[in-house]
């Protein structure tokens, strides 16, 4: 190992000292919630970590008024099990993606703010940014800054929560959030089509989702366990609601072909293997894409980038069709030219989610935006952390 | 009385050359300059304020936006962007060294994907228009602001606008998945698309409720959502505002969030009655309005439920909506409510946000602070995300009055930050409530937000009136 200077600040202010002395002396600081995700992005060449454990703990939790508060260390873990005590749950379905980075347990509610990290409820219930209610943070200069709040509907000034939301530490120091929360889903229901095509399954997720009986979870999964390819519809809500929605769906895909439908505790178990990435049934050097795509594309994007045809590669699709994720042997030809640009023709953009460090310096690990784009990014890094001693360039070359 | 900056003397001296050049950028009839055509522009429903802009460009495409803003920028001539011109909060009222962009020629739906479930539209295209657009193939388009008739979807992304169904679809930032957008040098930037989440940092998010200080939106791609089976409405009047208040705790605690969970006093009943004729129950102190939506089974379930929840707290009278004719009348009640106290009373209307278990507060104290100004109150709110609408009733001929409103609509927001909430919650801050930023945020708060804002538009051309007080600015 490397002599790292771990940095775990018990409150804001400490923080604050902490980032302001970086900022005067131009030191570069790695931020890092559980040190689960490490392996993300590209490689931060900074000796200098800047933990967020040292502060956790719940500050606010009003089950009636659906928000939950907490510090940025507290472990997402926490959070859920004190929610599901009193029936709620963040709605978004947080992955930990723990199989992915070998790491255990310990993610981060700041980490997931920072990440934007959603499951396959994203398509119902929003993203994580959307159900991010408001954050503190210690921008690049050691400023506090509080942004947003604790109510649902709030347009007071600029909405500084989205832009943190997904700027994975480059732009601040998350040492606070506030996620609305939801009442937990009763009951679920999956209906399962088994040995469809790929342009069969998206197509039936496309149906499902158009349907008028709120659709939550929709993958299709070209390889599963059993041999087959499965094609999965969830819907949630009270016993007697999910039973009345799951027949009429059925009775909308029913000409795709025959269908079984799970139960809630089965179901369960489905779509948590979604949310982790089970269905990828990844090997310890596979690479790992994830593609945000329109989803009447996705198999475009697929064919196009020529995946099906690599050996060894194995992909599904959830959101829909509009999330796609792939994995590939690293031995197989890794090159980003034909993802990139498949989904550059097609609409959305491609990260390079989990890969040795030595690829993550060789392709860019984000899709390249477009330069005013791009302009307009190194602008607000200049706004937010104009010293750039924050994750630098973990996302972009020069951010 | 809210202030504006003083007019920049060497742009109105240099207005006659200003038109001219527009001219050359604009078709014919897509600028209006004449002193009689200007008066049609000079606020927006905020009307006690009004200024009349050095002219008016009305753009037919993008390319037009960009030279407009192109010039501007060049030239140091500030802009302000209007859809519809229906901002409660002034975001649309011009400055008098300003010229105006309207978006009204730019109304048309480009593109509609079901099996992405996303529309694309121009950005003068109405709100309620999108729905239309897709109501017979089943979608709609779900945030409806009460003004969804005329407002416009550019309007909307400016001010990140909501609506009585917020509660379960969420407000425009939670429907929009992309936009173009011109920057103040005429930069065409293109963020999201028909995916999820769009690359890089959340600029949609950014974008998204920031007035129309970052750039002009032309073209957004929105979600539409496929219409659940049947939608229900019922009433409920309650003997006080306290048992009312409780009933929706109760409602949210019971694990039920419908589809809108509305609230009205007294005062909004009877003004609401005299002129919709909605059959709302005249001899309670408040009500609510609550809808659920799925397929029939599940609504009769679910308003069973929320009305078991409710009648722990002695609901007066009980009325479930038993056809779509009923349902609607019931909406159109509660959606005329503005109107129609517009008819018999000048008003204000604030929107301030509140955590809701601070409702009794609340409007107790609301009563109380009204009260020590002699002036009336009208109650009709959002109240399962305690976003609140107190229309306070004034003269405007009686010298003083609007005044003592507008004293009275401040210590209404203080008291919504003082309790945990916020300034706004869906009309933004505009003119309206710029000089109260200080409230909420701290210096070092808005310094941020300012230096996010000059990120994009570093001179401070664009909409620069707006949001942040005016004593404060900071440039890139």
């Amino acid at each position: 190992m490397n002599n790292f200077v771990i940095h775990r600040p018990s409150s804001e202010q400490d923080a604050a000292a902490i980032i302001g002395d970086a900022a005067s002396r131009r030191v570069a600081l790695r931020l890092e919630g559980g040190g689960t995700k490490s392996w993300i992005g590209r490689p931060v060449s900074a000796q200098t970590v800047l933990s967020s454990s040292g502060m956790s703990g719940i500050t606010l939790y009003e089950p009636s008024e659906l928000v939950v508060r907490a510090l940025s260390g507290t472990p997402v873990e926490d959070i859920r099990a004190l929610l599901a005590r009193h029936g709620q749950e963040l709605p978004f379905e947080p992955p930990s993606y723990e199989g992915l980075y070998g790491g255990r347990g310990g993610s981060t509610i700041g980490a997931l703010a920072a990440m934007n990290l959603s499951g396959p409820r994203r398509i119902s219930a929003g993203a994580a940014r959307d159900c991010l209610l408001g954050i503190r943070f210690v921008n690049g200069r050691g400023e506090i800054v509080k942004t947003g709040g604790r109510v649902m509907k709030n347009v007071t000034g600029l909405d500084l929560v989205k832009l943190m939301a997904g700027s994975w530490g480059t732009l601040g120091f998350i040492t606070e959030v506030a996620f609305k929360v939801l009442p937990r889903q009763r009951a679920t229901a999956t209906l399962r089509l088994v040995g469809l095509s790929d342009r069969g399954g998206v197509n039936v997720l496309t149906s499902a989702m158009g349907s008028p009986y709120d659709v939550s979870g929709a993958a299709h999964v070209p390889f599963s366990s059993r041999g087959n390819s499965e094609t999965l519809i969830r819907i949630e809500g009270s016993a007697a609601s999910v039973e009345a929605r799951a027949e009429r769906l059925r009775k909308v895909v029913a000409e795709f072909g025959s269908i079984s439908v799970v139960d809630t505790e089965a179901s369960l178990s489905i779509w948590t293997s979604v949310r982790e990435l089970g269905p990828l049934q990844l090997r310890p050097d596979d690479v790992v894409w994830r593609l945000s795509v329109p989803p009447d594309r996705a198999v475009d994007v697929i064919e196009t980038a020529n995946v099906n045809n690599r050996t060894g590669a194995r992909w599904f699709y959830d959101w829909s069709g509009g999330l796609l994720w792939l994995a590939l042997p690293i031995q197989a030809d890794v090159d980003s030219g034909p993802i990139r640009s498949a989904v550059g023709t097609f609409g959305g953009h491609a990260t390079l989610f989990r890969a040795p460090e030595e690829l993550r310096r060789q392709v860019p690990v984000f899709h390249p935006l477009s330069a005013p784009v791009m302009a307009i990014t190194n602008n607000l890094k200049k706004a937010f952390d104009p010293s750039k001693i924050l994750n630098p360039f973990l996302m972009y070359d020069r951010i | 009385m809210i202030q504006f900056p003083s007019p920049n003397k060497e742009i109105i001296d240099r207005r006659l050359d200003i038109i001219q050049d527009l001219a050359a950028l604009l078709p014919g009839e897509s600028l209006i300059h004449t002193k009689e055509e200007l008066k049609a522009y000079d606020t927006d429903a905020l009307t006690a304020y009004r200024r009349v802009p050095l002219a008016v460009a009305l753009p037919t495409k993008t390319e037009e936006v960009a030279a407009v803003l192109a010039y501007c920028n060049r030239y140091g001539v500030k802009v302000v962007a209007r859809g519809a011109g229906t901002s409660l909060a002034g975001g649309a009222i011009p400055q008098e060294d300003a010229i105006v962009v309207g978006l009204s020629k730019m109304s048309r739906l480009l593109d509609v994907n079901y099996r992405n479930r996303t529309a694309r539209v121009q950005a003068g295209m109405t709100n309620l228009s999108i729905s239309d657009a897709v109501g017979s193939d089943g979608f709609f388009y779900a945030p409806d602001p009460s003004s969804q008739l005329a407002c416009s979807i550019g309007g909307n992304i400016g001010m990140n606008s909501g609506g009585a169904h917020c509660l379960k679809y969420g407000v425009t930032t939670n429907n929009l998945l992309g936009v173009k957008m011109v920057l103040i040098d005429g930069t065409v930037l293109d963020i999201g698309g028909e995916h999820l989440d769009a690359a890089g940092y959340d600029l949609l998010g950014l974008v998204c409720g920031s007035e129309g200080q970052l750039g002009i939106v032309t073209e957004a791609t929105v979600r539409i959502v496929r219409a659940a089976e049947q939608v229900r409405a019922a009433l409920m009047g309650f003997d006080s505002a306290e048992a009312a208040g409780a009933a929706v705790a109760e409602i949210i605690a019971a694990g039920i969030i419908p589809v809108a969970l509305e609230y009205m006093d007294r005062t909004a009943i009877q003004i609401s009655e005299n002129y919709a004729k909605a059959g709302y129950p005249l001899d309670v102190e408040a009500m609510l309005i609550v809808e659920v939506e799925g397929t029939e089974e599940e609504n009769d379930a679910t308003l069973r439920e929320i009305i078991n929840s409710a009648s722990k707290h002695g609901p007066r009278n009980v009325r479930v909506a038993q056809n779509s004719v009923e349902r609607n009348a019931i909406w159109k009640g509660r959606k005329a409510t503005f109107g129609a106290t517009g008819r018999i009373s000048d008003y204000i209307c604030m929107d301030g946000t509140i955590p809701t278990t601070q409702l009794p507060y609340v409007l107790r104290r609301t009563s109380e602070i009204i009260a020590s100004y002699g002036l009336r109150v009208a109650n009709v709110f959002h109240a399962g995300d305690g976003n609140l609408h107190p229309l306070i009733l004034f003269d405007i001929n009686q010298p003083g009055e609007m005044e003592k409103a507008e004293a009275a609509g401040e210590e209404l927001l203080k008291l919504c930050v003082e309790v945990g909430g916020c300034l706004t919650g869906e009309h933004g801050v505009g003119i309206e409530k710029r000089d109260l930023m200080h409230f909420q945020y701290s210096a070092v708060d808005l310094n941020q937000q300012m230096r996010a804002r000059a990120a994009f538009d570093p001179a401070w051309l664009l909409n620069p009136a707006k949001v942040f007080p005016l004593t404060a600015r900071i440039a890139a």
